[in-house]
């Protein structure tokens, strides 16, 4: 079996390039490395053919010399998924962007406890060091050392109720898909930090 | 007889259409339509399962096209039992979620969109474990998928889709590489079918067959859940509505062991990578168990006793001795009924207690002892106490893999036996704070709105993941009448408590437990079926002479 190297190398590239976008964050790109690679690897597929002959019709081709056919009905059915899937990730994309207004894939839950753990930890620690240091202890320096533990503990606490309630419940179901485009979420929210306004947002549990 | 081999696809991807057609108007109907639809293909697999035991194999070319060119679906042993088992399990399933939509308020909600993707689900299901090749494989993993992306997301709300993305890249990402798999087998075999691959690949040079056979085991890994392939499974599994968590949790991971357990035996006999299967199945074992230990959230804590569990079967395949396939083979069938009961009680609880957060649960065993019954049976079945067939799966492997005598099977079954010891303290740790301990204080009355349970102003720094809807000053608290269902989880919206739970709920529940418990009273039958599957599997003839022809 011969195979045009041609078809290999624009199916590497076209993987390489998929693979890079899909290491991004905002699924928009992900998106976009998917239909490339997706690309890519179909032409992998129709490589498989080995060296091209005639079409392959039924009737008036010598068998021989037809190109095999299987291959690119591999190739068809993997393009009606992708096709299927991109419609889905890219409305998948919009929706997240309704509802974050950005269109990043977030942490792992279990990444986020992790972090945020190792952090408070730290804080924690530093804190203590600094006031075992100190020789001399006014009631003053004792109330705000015990509002600064209270506060690293209501981090923590805070973190693990917002997952708690991200699970028990999410608001009400039509009015975010029927009554909310993106102006309605006051201030856009375009970065991770800016967020945290739909919630406030007072005609929504009216509607709802 | 093999005209009725194409019919648990057919039928559900029909009905589909039908859903699609009248659901909007007639929503009974498409009720009645899923359920009558399902009964059926369930009487149609233990049909199956029966003929292909009695008569062995059974296959269809569709279209009358030979391979490599047609479709080929076939029913063995194997294949029936998965089909018998994941039917009943799906029409328990649906049971119950057509108990949690009738009790919620679904005049407006998406449910339409909710029995046409689970039948499509079915068929997807249904698809893989009929395939006679690769192509016909990889389509039954995609109609599954696509069903399971819509199924995820249902009704669109913050956390779904956060947990969505990474569940929908993943599957993409390994579907990609089975389609590049899939390329380089038929380059180098000029075919896709099982029966003429297991003739075929044995011809080829050791180096391509490994690449391929390892590319394959890397897809169905991911599928599987297996460990370093795994992290994207208690993330995105539990925020998913308490049916369709269940039906993923019991049956998508073990398509994934299927077909794990079909190209080991019938395309790559030999075992050549049985070392690195049980290095897999033991960090699976030992990390997803360690992860449950871990968890306070009973979803979460369900999620990772799955990877855990997963471990056990790749065990036997990574064995590859008859007796080993045979356990393996029983396993998967026990795991997928006991996990999906075990999440159907947990959407139980959640409708009790108004959360699965362990911490904020208490007191159930005496508030709702019918419950606690419900629990216990599947947990303890799942931690492998005697007489429990959960036992007698695990039983079947450690004898394997103490036949088998080498250094990798002693270590496994010593493996094998901390985290049966470690899932038994996991269940523990939920019957005592869930169950057996006093009610906690702050409990939340039954017909309140949950989720005001919380302080709400220090979690407006908190990132991203703020939902939206949590903070409605609306909804916030207000009490309702007790004992009414404001709760819709199937459709993303509040959770309220009940005194409760909707009869068809807690029916198809008890309905998963007892077939549980079927495993263990048929546990002679059902061994001596699954041993001679695993002959037939080891054996290979018939199915490629079934295919072929004689």
């Amino acid at each position: 079996m011969t195979v045009s190297v041609s078809l290999l190398a624009t199916a590497v590239v076209l993987c390489a390039v998929g693979g890079i976008l899909m290491l991004t964050r905002p699924l928009t790109r992900i998106l976009l490395g998917v239909v490339i690679a997706g690309n890519g690897i179909n032409l992998l597929v129709l490589s498989s053919t080995g060296s091209a002959g005639a079409a392959p019709l039924l009737y008036g081709v010598p068998l021989r010399r037809v190109t095999d056919p299987l291959p690119q009905a591999i190739a068809l059915t993997a393009l009606v998924i992708t096709l299927a899937t991109t419609a889905f990730l890219l409305a998948m994309a919009y929706r997240s962007h309704q509802l974050t207004g950005t269109d990043e894939v977030h942490d792992d839950l279990e990444d986020r406890r992790i972090v945020l753990r190792t952090e408070v930890r730290g804080e924690w620690a530093e804190l203590r060091e600094e006031y075992r240091a100190e020789p001399g202890r006014t009631p003053d320096e004792r109330t705000r050392y015990r509002e600064e533990r209270h506060r690293l503990r209501a981090r923590l606490r805070a973190d693990r109720a917002l997952q708690a309630r991200g699970r028990d419940a999410n608001g009400d179901l039509w009015h975010d898909v029927l009554g909310a485009d993106p102006e309605d979420y006051p201030g856009g929210a375009t970065t991770p930090g800016a967020t945290g306004t739909h919630g406030q947002d007072p005609d929504r549990g009216a509607a709802g | 007889m093999n005209a009725l081999v194409p019919l648990p696809v057919l039928l559900p991807l029909c009905a589909t259409g039908l859903s699609l057609a009248f659901g909007t108007r007639l929503a009974r109907f498409q009720r009645i339509i899923s359920v009558a639809v399902l009964t059926a293909v369930l009487g149609l697999s233990v049909t199956l399962m029966i003929a292909s035991d009695r008569e062995g194999p059974l296959s269809v070319h569709l279209g009358d096209f030979a391979p490599p060119l047609g479709i080929t679906l076939v029913a063995d042993r194997l294949s029936g039992l998965m089909l018998t088992v994941s039917s009943a399990v799906t029409l328990a399933v649906l049971v119950y979620s057509l108990g949690q939509g009738m009790a919620d308020r679904d005049k407006e909600t998406p449910v339409a969109v909710f029995h046409p993707a689970y039948l499509i689900l079915v068929a997807g299901v249904s698809c893989t474990f009929l395939a006679g090749d690769l192509v016909n494989l990889y389509v039954g993993f995609e109609i599954m998928l696509v069903a399971s992306f819509v199924l995820l997301t249902l009704g669109g709300t913050g956390p779904r889709i956060r947990a969505g993305s990474t569940y929908v890249i993943i599957s993409l990402l390994s579907s990609m590489l089975f389609l590049t798999a899939i390329a380089m087998t038929y380059a180098a075999t000029g075919t896709a079918n099982f029966a003429q691959l297991a003739v075929r690949l044995p011809d080829l040079p050791i180096g391509v067959q490994t690449l391929i056979q390892a590319m394959l085991l890397t897809v169905f890994a991911i599928k599987a859940a297996v460990f370093p392939l795994a992290a994207w499974l208690p993330d995105s599994y539990p925020t998913a509505p308490a049916p369709v968590t269940a039906v993923f949790a019991g049956l998508l991971t073990k398509v994934g062991i299927y077909c794990m357990l079909r190209t080991e035996t019938l395309l790559f006999p030999g075992n050549r990578l049985g070392d690195l299967l049980m290095a897999a199945a033991l960090a699976s074992m030992v990390v997803g168990i360690l992860g449950a230990v871990a968890q306070t959230d009973l979803k979460r804590l369900l999620s990772f006793t799955l990877i855990s569990h997963i471990g056990y079967m790749v065990f036997g395949i990574g064995l590859a001795t008859r007796d080993a396939y045979g356990g393996a083979i029983f396993y998967v069938a026990h795991h997928i009924t006991v996990q999906t009961t075990l999440f159907l009680v947990a959407g139980l609880m959640e409708r009790r207690g108004g959360t699965n957060e362990l911490t904020r649960l208490g007191g159930l065993a005496r508030s709702a002892p019918l419950l606690a019954v419900l629990f216990f049976v599947p947990a303890m079945n799942l931690a492998g106490i005697p007489p429990l067939s959960g036992f007698i799966g695990k039983l079947g492997l450690m004898r394997a893999g103490v036949a088998d005598g080498g250094v990798w099977a002693w270590i496994l079954v010593t493996g094998a036996t901390v985290t049966s010891l470690l899932t038994l303290y996991v269940m523990a740790k939920v019957w005592n704070l869930a169950f057996w301990r006093a009610e906690p204080p702050d409990l939340a009355a039954f017909g309140t709105v949950l989720e005001s349970a919380d302080e709400t102003e220090d979690d407006t720094d908190l990132g991203p993941d703020r939902i939206p809807g949590t903070g409605d000053e609306g909804v916030t608290g207000a009490p309702g009448p007790a004992g009414q269902v404001v709760a819709a989880t199937l459709h993303g919206q509040s959770v309220t408590t009940t005194t409760r739970p909707p009869r068809a709920m807690t029916a198809a529940t008890a309905g998963a437990v007892a077939f549980g418990l079927a495993f263990t009273v048929l546990a002679g039958p059902l061994a001596a079926y699954t041993d001679r599957s695993a002959a037939e599997l080891i054996a290979r003839t018939p199915y490629v002479e079934e295919v072929l022809g004689r």
